[in-house]
This record gives C-alpha cells, sequence and structure tokens, in this order.
C-alpha cells in the first residue's frame, strides 16, 4: 500500500506514545499521531491541550490547541496553569513541539530569524508553551521536514531547551532531571539521542532513502546507531484509520 | 548563542505587592450596576500609555468589540502581554496601538499563517520586547492574583528565552534548586469575554478557562463583554460556575457573538474564511483599505458583524460548532 511521507511521520510518531500514558500536543501532525494511538496501539492515551482541554474525544482536526474541539466530550476543561502544572508536577510523559530550526542537541528555535535579536530577518511567533513543555515533559519529541535549514549547526536563537550544550546541561541550568529531547522524527530518518554525548543520533532511515540522503540535507554531524534499521512502514490498519477516520479531509497528510 | 543588550531585561509593570495591595484597597467593592457601552469603557477605562492584558486563547473567546474600539480610539503606547495572542495581536499591531511587549506566542496565528501587520511592528523595531513563555505569563497573572512578588517555576531555564528575558533566578531555600523567579503581572486593564454575566460583573464562563481566572483578579480594572447579561438571580442558582466575581470587574457590556472572528465555545465556531480575508489584505498590502471598511469605517461591533455576514454567517458558525452538517453550503 503507497503512503506519502506525512503518512510515515505520523504513523511514527503514534507508535512511540505508550498506552495510559498523557501527552500534551498541539495542532497538526502531532495532534493527528495522538489521535491515531488512540485508535491504534494506544487506546488509553490521555491527551493534553496547554489551553485547558483535557482528554477531549475529538471529533475532528482543532485548528487551534484552544479551540472547542481541544475539550469536545472531554474529562475536564481546565485551564493553562492546570496543565502546565501537571506537566511541571510530573505526571506528563510525552510532548511534541515544533519550530523553525533544530541543532544536534535538540535544541529547538521558534522566536527569530537572523542574528540580531533586535531587527530580525523574520521575527516568529515566540516559545508559546514550547519552552515550558519541552522543559518539564519527561520526553520530548519534535517532528520536522528535514533539511539543512531546518537541521542546522547553531540555531539564531534557543527558544526551547534540548540538552542545551551537552550531558548535565539541563541539570546545570535549572531543569528537572530526566526529562529532555526523546525523538526527532523527520521525513527521511528517526533519530534518538546519545546518552553519552546527547547528540542526534540516527535510529533508522525510512524506506528508499539513503545515509547520504540524510547527511546531505542535515547541516551538522550526525551520530549513527550501529543498529541503523530500515523504518516500519505504515501498515494497511493505520493508512485506513488515518485516512479515514483521523484526517479525512487530509487537512494534514494532503501537506506532504 | 546571542548577547544580549543593555535594553534588555525590562520590567514593564511593577510587582511590588505592596503598591499593589494600596490599590486595591481603594477599589470599589458596590455591587452597583456597572453596564455601559464599548466606547464608554475603551474611553474611560483605557489610557494611553495603560498595560494590558486580553483574555482568551488568541482567537478563541476574544474581547473583539474591545480590541476594535482600542483601535477605532486611536489608543497609543499601550503595553501588551503577549500572552497566547494571535488575532487579538493582530488587531492591536494593525492600529499600532503598543509599543512594548512580553512575548509568549505573538504575530503568528496558529496552522493559519503568521501574520505580516504584527510582523512588521515586531522586526521595524516599533515594540520594545521581551521574551517569556505561556506558562511563565499564565505564572505571572497567578503570583499578582496571589498578591506575592513572584512565583518559583522551572520553565525558561539555560535558553535565549531567558538571556532575552527579565525574571531574575533564585536557589530554593530548602532544596538549594535553581528556579527562575517570575515577577508579578499587575496589567493596568484585563479585557475578558464571558458567556454569561449579570449587571454587577459576576462572570461565568463555559469551557476552559485558559488563564481568564487569575488575569481578572491581577488587572487593576477589568472590562469584561458578555454573550449574555443575564438576571442577578441566575448567578446566585449556580454560584459554582462563577469564575470572576464582581468586584474585580469595572465595566460590563453585552455583546452578542463578541468573540467573532474567533470562537466562543458552546455557541459558534471561528469564522476561518473572515480570519484568512484578514491575512490575505496583510500580505497584498491592503491593510488599509480593510481596517478602513471593518473597523474605522464601522461604527460599532454591530456593524461589523453586519458587514461580515450577519445573523445568517453567525448561524453557520453556530452548526459548525455543533458539529451539524449538512445544513448550509
Amino acid at each position: 500500500m503507497s503512503y506519502n511521507r506525512m503518512e510515515l511521520m505520523i504513523c511514527v510518531a503514534a507508535r512511540n506514545l505508550e498506552d495510559e500514558s498523557i501527552v500534551v500536543v498541539g495542532t497538526g501532525a502531532p495532534c493527528a499521531a495522538a489521535m491515531l494511538a488512540q485508535k491504534t496501539s494506544a487506546p488509553n492515551l490521555t491527551v493534553f491541550f496547554e489551553a485547558g482541554g483535557m482528554g477531549p474525544q475529538l471529533p475532528s482536526m482543532p485548528i487551534s490547541v484552544g479551540d472547542s474541539r481541544t475539550f469536545h466530550k472531554a474529562l475536564a476543561a481546565s485551564s493553562m496553569p492546570e496543565v502546565m502544572e501537571t506537566c511541571q508536577r510530573g505526571m506528563v510523559d510525552y510532548t511534541f513541539i515544533g519550530g523553525a530550526q533544530i541543532d544536534m542537541y535538540g535544541n529547538v528555535n521558534s522566536t527569530i530569524i537572523g542574528s540580531d535579536y533586535h531587527a530580525p530577518k523574520v521575527r516568529l511567533p515566540g516559545s508559546g508553551g514550547a519552552n515550558d513543555l519541552a522543559s518539564l515533559c519527561w520526553r520530548t519529541m519534535v517532528m520536522t521536514q528535514h533539511t539543512r535549514r531546518r537541521l542546522v549547526e547553531k540555531c539564531d536563537f534557543i527558544t526551547t531547551p534540548g540538552y542545551l550544550t551537552g550531558p548535565g546541561a539541563r541539570e546545570a541550568a535549572g531543569l528537572p532531571a530526566g526529562t529532555g529531547p526523546y525523538k526527532v522524527i523527520t521525513d527521511l530518518c528517526v533519530a534518538g539521542f546519545d546518552e553519552e554525548t546527547c547528540r542526534m543520533k540516527v535510529e533508522s532511515v525510512h524506506p528508499g532513502v539513503t545515509r547520504k540522503d540524510v547527511e546531505e540535507n542535515t547541516s551538522f554531524e550526525l551520530l549513527w546507531d550501529d543498529n541503523l534499521g530500515i523504518t516500519e512502514p505504515p501498515n494497511e490498519e493505520e493508512l485506513r484509520i488515518l485516512r479515514n477516520e483521523v484526517d479525512p479531509y487530509r487537512y494534514i497528510i494532503g501537506r506532504a | 548563542m546571542l548577547r544580549a543588550t543593555s535594553t534588555d531585561g525590562a520590567l514593564f509593570v511593577n510587582p511590588d505587592p505592596d503598591e499593589a495591595r494600596e490599590f486595591f484597597r481603594r477599589k470599589s467593592r458596590k455591587m452597583v450596576n456597572k453596564v455601559m457601552t464599548v466606547k464608554e469603557a475603551v474611553r474611560e477605562l483605557v489610557h494611553d500609555g495603560d498595560y494590558i492584558a486580553v483574555g482568551g486563547f488568541g482567537a478563541i473567546r476574544i474581547p473583539t468589540a474591545v480590541l476594535h474600539e482600542i483601535v477605532r480610539q486611536r489608543k497609543k503606547h499601550l503595553g501588551l502581554s503577549g500572552h497566547t495572542a494571535t488575532h487579538d495581536c493582530q488587531i492591536l499591531a494593525a492600529g499600532e496601538c503598543f509599543d512594548r511587549c512580553d512575548i509568549a506566542y505573538v504575530v503568528g496565528l496558529e496552522a493559519r499563517g503568521l501574520s505580516m501587520a504584527s510582523r512588521r511592528v515586531f522586526e521595524r523595531g516599533m515594540v520594545k520586547a521581551v521574551e517569556w513563555t505561556n506558562a511563565a505569563l499564565a505564572w505571572r497573572y497567578k503570583a499578582a492574583a496571589m498578591g506575592i512578588p513572584f512565583i518559583p517555576a522551572r520553565v525558561m531555564l539555560g535558553t535565549d528565552t531567558a538571556k532575552y528575558s527579565s525574571f531574575k533566578e533564585i536557589e530554593c531555600p530548602y532544596t538549594k534548586i535553581k528556579l527562575a523567579a517570575l515577577p508579578a503581572l499587575y496589567p493596568d486593564v484585563g479585557i475578558i469575554h464571558v458567556h454569561r454575566s449579570d449587571v454587577y460583573g459576576n462572570c461565568q464562563i463555559d469551557g476552559i478557562k485558559i488563564s481568564d481566572e487569575d488575569i481578572a483578579r491581577a488587572s487593576k480594572r477589568v472590562i469584561i463583554t458578555t454573550e449574555r447579561l443575564v438576571p442577578h438571580d441566575d448567578i446566585r442558582q449556580n454560584p459554582e460556575c462563577t469564575v470572576i466575581p464582581y468586584y474585580c470587574v469595572d465595566a460590563v457590556i453585552e455583546v452578542p457573538y463578541g468573540s467573532y472572528p474567533g470562537n466562543m465555545p458552546y455557541e459558534y465556531y471561528s469564522d476561518e474564511e473572515h480570519l484568512n480575508e484578514w491575512l490575505t489584505a496583510e500580505r497584498e498590502g491592503r491593510l488599509d483599505e480593510f481596517l478602513e471598511q471593518y473597523i474605522y469605517g464601522t461604527e460599532d461591533f454591530y456593524e461589523y458583524l453586519q458587514l461580515c455576514g450577519g445573523l445568517k454567517k453567525i448561524t453557520q458558525l453556530r452548526n459548525q460548532e455543533f458539529l451539524i452538517e449538512g445544513i448550509y453550503t
């Protein structure tokens, strides 16, 4: 069965969410991944949205992380402090964040493009909840297109902490121990982070993608897993649910 | 990482809880009728130079009528709390109403894209900016609502967001861990749209509250727009639903469909067509014309709503909110 890269990324992200855990998502691909996980491998996954939606039965893809859909038939319609404090208390397992740039330590930029903060080439939205969620949730995942402009040697601005400058840096900065980037899911590969160096390490390349493709589209030196694999492609069941139930209007999967 | 300059680290609002207590000591507790017009509320309660906080979540449960009126009355030099600020930021940026901003989220409209008009005010240095995060601003409101000068938190640490912010790091006196000491944020004016209010300003909100319980308590003056004015007895029949008590509130205005073009939970969904029209006008350099048509050239929110399709449009958006399909095309 054929599939596009967005469908593959969403399926990979969904498989990384353990059943009976809690995830904070935004809109778009991460939300689709959480919805797919609930309908496949993680039926008891609880989804939070940072504006206060807790455990909705999502009837369709939300447009905003605060819109009515994010608390449709939910467990609770609470508040931003309630969600963020639950993360700070250590009860949220996963989050997904996005941005314009990511470096080898998983630091993410969503604030400015350019070298001068006071006169940026492009002013981006800023942290939103990204810095909070990546500081406080146990495992942070990033879904991104894989290009040299996105996977950069150095972020123009570190909005959201990955492993900062390497081993021990998060803890030294005061961030809760045991947190940090977990997976980076791109349209070319899936990467984790090396335990010793905290650097991004490719675990599998997608079917039809070579190691050279990945290297040529990355601006920093990647580490490679000794047991480098090929990403398990989406199966028929996943694709059927994704296309018919999760994103029937192809808002997300149509973007590939 | 970037070099921080001397302009960084501004605190736009004094976190001193005793100064705030002196203000709140004098704030009226009279349970009197506070109903007025949007025009009066903005004229009397929003002054040039004030620091404002907007409730809701960018394009969800926003006080559109008041934001438009701030632009229409050409208020200037406002400070803005850029907390989940999407369409609200876009409206105020279009009017060039603010010149300083605590940023958690600005410029963008989530998946809809970036607002060129908002980008412009930040990229051209028309706004003095300080970086924060959504939780940081939410907790800054909470510290103010609690009447304490700061609240410790475990966010922002170690990043450029911290470098371009203005909090100080502290060591916990008990555990010795590092913490961000987030300064209390007491806005001059909080502006919030709710589902129900009585004439005194006792308010009920359905669905998520976002940060509005704390904004209402932290702000020195509070302007409420409400979908419906309800009899005082309605509030007393369901007191557990009261989110904002009257003594926080200075003005109440009944503005049906007042969150349009934003989503109002359990009432109507967002008008994506109109939000897109706004973004397109910015992109194509027609913003002045657009503002003339929809804001400067209209008398009030009712006229704006009429221009946008009136009750027919709202009926469609109500159907969308309730997931009723196949009625409209």
